[in-house]
Formats: structure tokens, sequence, C-alpha cells
């Protein structure tokens, strides 16, 4: 099976620094013929190959998902919310995958919803019952936009009420086949 | 301390007891956050359209403060200095931080390759706990922060962060001469800033695309250029034919990014299907309406997925195409210039200063456009006492 996932010493760039064999070789170069100039200083490594010494690398005392398009960590990272939960396990997942790839984007996504449902409920286990009228921003609805304000607060009604009706009417229906 | 705390698309709060920031690495600081910017790519992000956006996470990338920890190996800030820190977490040297492509810092986000490091901007950009809070984590802080001088505005610094940079780095990768006619697409925070810089490249004729007429009165006002409302001018790229003797304009800036409004089928796939890297109508438009060997410049930000372009034009028009994040800290030195001879100012574009105990209320007065806001900026309580003198 083809993978994505890639070790350190998959990285190399292999160099052949003799252009002899090829008549012509870079007699027309310009340097300054550079779409990126001034956005960028040159400074001309692009031939013997980019290298750098290293900062001193952070330690890793919390789990950091790394791209396959990298040998390694950089030198530093964040450590907010590590993965976790069934969310964490997607993430996992879509880190297999390229950052070129539909299967790295999508299950990030996906983990992202399913992170807000783990966030509820990670809230109810500590006790904390979200105030979603303040987290919504909705005091600065009501402030500034009243009659939106009035028609969302018609329209989410409406959809509830609608539901609510849905399931119970289903259920009913349910009850009187059994 | 206070933090920001994101909790689901739309949904946001002030958490009172999120945990102290630590140093993690001899090269970080702690910084007691002065000023925050709600960023209007903040909202991609509080609108759920960046994969990899945690619950939990801490927004705010555009923000000042006081340094009151620095790790061992720290030379050039002592804790009482106060710096603005510039929105891309950079090294200093890698081989692009060393060509001062500072926003494509190769040492600053494990996470992805595309993007370098930035402060509070989902794990696609390193995972990095951000400035909407009482105090952050600032990696390589020899390297980004720079000093405030002791004559600038509070408010002028924090914009210094992104805002004008990046417009002004907009209108620099354009690469305007003296008489070009340059057109920017959206009249928000950024657009307005890249008009107003288009001008110190020599452009000619400045205008302004938008659907939000109190912005485009705005953007009129401040940056002193034509303002015009997409919904009342038929098809925009005709429009802007007609304004350019038929040819096109010589520089387009894309300053929308992924949640262009315009197009049915974009907005359908790019905003509420997710399906591509986000509605890409402004730059469908720039691509159409730039003149053949015309230049677009790119600072609207995008997903990491495919996205619907006319990529043919380019190629059949002979477009450049010019895009990055702004690199703060190669343009700070000429922007803290531009500032302190009154040619830009930052500030003036602020309407709204919000304690950040009200964050959510700030995030959606600006995500549904209520009271004519414009640019809001959170201030933490240690803030407000500073909030009139000069720092």
């Amino acid at each position: 099976m083809i993978t994505d996932e890639t070790r350190p010493e998959d990285f190399k760039n292999i160099r052949n620094l003799r252009f002899d064999h090829i008549k012509g070789w870079g007699i027309d170069a310009d340097t300054k013929n550079d779409p990126t100039y001034p956005m960028k200083s040159r400074t001309d490594e692009e031939q013997e190959g980019y290298s750098w010494d290293r900062p001193e690398l952070q330690q890793e005392d919390v789990e950091i998902l790394k791209s396959v398009e990298r040998p390694n960590l950089t030198a530093v990272f964040g450590t907010t919310a590590p993965p976790q939960g069934v969310s964490g396990d997607l993430r996992r997942m879509a880190f297999k995958d390229s950052d070129s790839s539909y299967g790295r984007w999508l299950p990030l996504v996906l983990a992202d919803r399913i992170g807000m449902f783990e966030g509820i409920a990670d809230d109810l286990k500590k006790g904390h019952v979200p105030n979603l009228f303040n987290e919504f921003g909705l005091g600065a609805e009501w402030k500034y936009n009243k009659k939106g304000f009035i028609l969302k607060a018609a329209v989410g009604t409406a959809v509830v009420v609608g539901l609510v009706a849905l399931i119970a009417s289903r259920s009913k229906k349910k009850t009187a086949r059994l | 301390m206070i933090a920001m705390n994101y909790r689901g698309p739309y949904r946001v709060r002030a958490d009172r007891n999120a945990p102290m920031p630590e140093i993690k690495h001899p090269e970080d600081a702690i910084v007691r956050v002065l000023r925050s910017c709600i960023c209007g790519s903040d909202l991609h992000l509080y609108h759920g359209l960046v994969p990899d956006t945690r619950v939990g996470s801490t927004f705010g990338h555009e923000f000042i403060g006081e340094v009151v920890e620095v790790g061992s190996s720290i030379q050039n800030l002592k804790v009482g200095d106060r710096v603005m820190v510039p929105f891309n977490i950079a090294c200093g040297r890698c081989a692009f931080c060393r060509q001062e492509l500072y926003g494509n810092c190769h040492e600053s986000n494990p996470e992805a390759t595309a993007v370098g490091g930035i402060f509070g901007y989902s794990h696609t950009a390193g995972g990095y706990a951000g400035g909407q809070a009482e105090f952050v984590r600032v990696p390589y802080a020899d390297v980004g922060p720079t000093i405030i001088p002791d004559w600038m505005d509070p408010d002028d610094a924090a914009l210094l962060t992104d805002v004008v940079p990046t417009g002004y780095q907009a209108a620099e990768m354009g690469g305007i001469q003296t008489g070009d006619t340059v057109v920017v697409f959206g009249a928000g925070p950024i657009g307005i800033m890249a008009a107003k810089c288009a001008w110190l490249f020599g452009a000619g004729r400045v205008i302004i695309i938008d659907h939000l007429e109190y912005r485009l009165e705005f953007a009129a006002r401040y940056a002193q250029c034509e303002a015009y409302n997409f919904k009342s001018i038929g098809d925009p790229v005709v429009f802007l034919k007609t304004q350019t003797d038929s040819l096109g304009a010589d520089v387009c800036i894309d300053a929308v990014g992924c949640e262009a409004a315009g197009n049915f089928m974009n907005s359908l796939l790019g905003r509420w299907m997710m399906l591509q890297g986000g509605s890409t109508t402004a730059l469908h438009w720039a691509i159409n309406g730039v003149k053949k060997g015309g230049i677009v410049s790119i600072v609207g930000v995008y997903g990491p997925i495919n996205a619907l372009l006319p990529i043919g034009n380019v190629l059949n028009k002979g477009i450049t195409i010019r895009a990055n994040q702004a690199s703060v800290k190669r343009l700070l030195p000429r922007l803290i210039e531009h500032v302190k001879n009154g040619v830009l100012d930052p500030k003036g574009i602020i309407t709204h200063r919000i304690p950040l105990e009200e964050v959510a209320e700030g995030y959606h007065i600006f995500s549904s456009k209520l009271d004519n806001c414009i640019k809001p900026i959170l201030i933490p309580h240690h803030g407000r006492s500073n909030q009139k003198q000069t720092l």
C-alpha cells in the first residue's frame, strides 16, 4: 500500500554540482530576474543547498502531530490543546497524509466539529454549563440589531418546535404500530 | 488569567481560569498583553473554516505588551520592555528567515509546511496560544518583538503587528509603478490599508470594491480612494474594463480571502460545504479584471485545499501572481518611520475598543458587521490603565 508516512532519513537531496556536460549551462543566468524581489533578500544558497544551525530544540512535553512533509519537529512549537478523544484519533489519522491531500484536511474539519461536542461534554463533566447566549455574543446582537435578534430568535424557536413536533409524531406512530 | 477560549464555530468565551503561559524554550519570553486586535482572518477561525482549529484554543495574532519574563538565552529584551510582537513566529536563522521571508520560517510550525508559525491561528499554524489573553508565550523573542518607541501611541503599535504591514506588503507585491491603476478587492481593515499604501508607491488611481456601504464610505474617506459597491455596478470585471480603456487594471489586490461573497457556486463549495479552500470570488475578479501582463497580489487568506480559479486566464494573459504572509519584521522599520512622519495613521481605523472580558460580543460585532465596525481592539484590564498615555 502506498503511504505518505515518512521517516527522517527519507529526506535527502542528492545534488550533482557539475554541469560541464550541459552545453550553455547558466550562460543567461540573471540573479536580478527574480519576481520575489524586493520581498526577499537574495542569499544565493540555492545551488549548494540550504542549511542552518538549528536553534535549541524545545522539549516535546505534549503530543505534537507532525507533517509527513518534514523530517522532524520544528525547533519550537505550540503546546495548546493536544489531541484527545475521538477528535484526537481522527487528527492522528489525518496527519498520516500529506499537506497536499484531501485526506489530511477533511478529517481535520470533521475532528473540529466532533471536538465542539467533546468540549460541551467536558464543560458539563467539570460542572460548567456553557452560557450559550454569552458565548454566541448575542448581547451585542440585541444591543445593535434588535430586529435581526428577534428574527433569528423566531426562526430558531420555529426550527426547535418543528423538530420536537416531528420527533414526537414519529414516536407516537411507532408506539401505535407496536 | 483571562483568555479568549474558542468553543466551536461562532462560540467563544472569556475564560477566567486559563493557565498562565510558561517558558518552554530558552528563547521564549512571557508578555503581559496591553492591546490585542481581532483580525479579519480571526473570523475565518471563528467561523470554523480553518482546519485543525481545536476547542480550547486562544486566538489573537495582533498584539503588543510588556515583557514580564525571559528565557535563559534572551539577549535583546529585558523585563519591563514594551514590545510590538509580529504575528509571524520566526527563528531568524533558517534559510527563509535569512532571506527576510519571516512569514515562511521553517523552524516554527511542525504541523504544516506551507505556513510558518502564527500566534493563535490553529494547529495548522503551529498550535500556539494567541494574544487575546492577559499573558502570552512569545517564542524566538530575540527575533520578532520590537521595542515600542516612547512617542508611539499603543493603538498604532498594535496595528503595526499585522494590519499595516499586510496592507503595505499587498501594495508592495503589486509592483506598482508611477501612475498605475490599482484595484483593491475588499474594504476590510487590510484592504483599506492596502489602498492607503498603494499611493505610497505612486499609484495614479486607487479603486476599492466591496458590498458594504459603510465600509466603502470609510475607505473612501480614510484611504482617499474611489469606492464602488459590487452590488450596484453589474459585473465587476466589465465595470473595471470600462474604467481602464477596456484593458484592465495594472494591479489587482485580493484583500478578501476565503469568505468572499458575490458568487453562489463559490460560496456553496468554499464557505458552506468546505469542499474547496474558500470562496475564490475576489481572486476570480482580480485575475479577470487585471490587464494582460498585469500583477495580482494576494493577501486574503485561503484554506489549504484546492480552490476554483480561472487559471487558464492567468496563462493566457501572462499575469504575475505574487502572494505571501506579510514579513512584519522586514517592514517594521520603514512603517515606524511612516507613522512617525504622519504618512500613516493606523489607529484611525479602530472603531471599537472592547474589554477582553467581552471578547464574545467583540467577535459577534465584527463578524456580523454590527455598529459599522471596521476594526475592534481588545484591551485587558492592565492595558486599560495605559489607555490614554503613550507607552
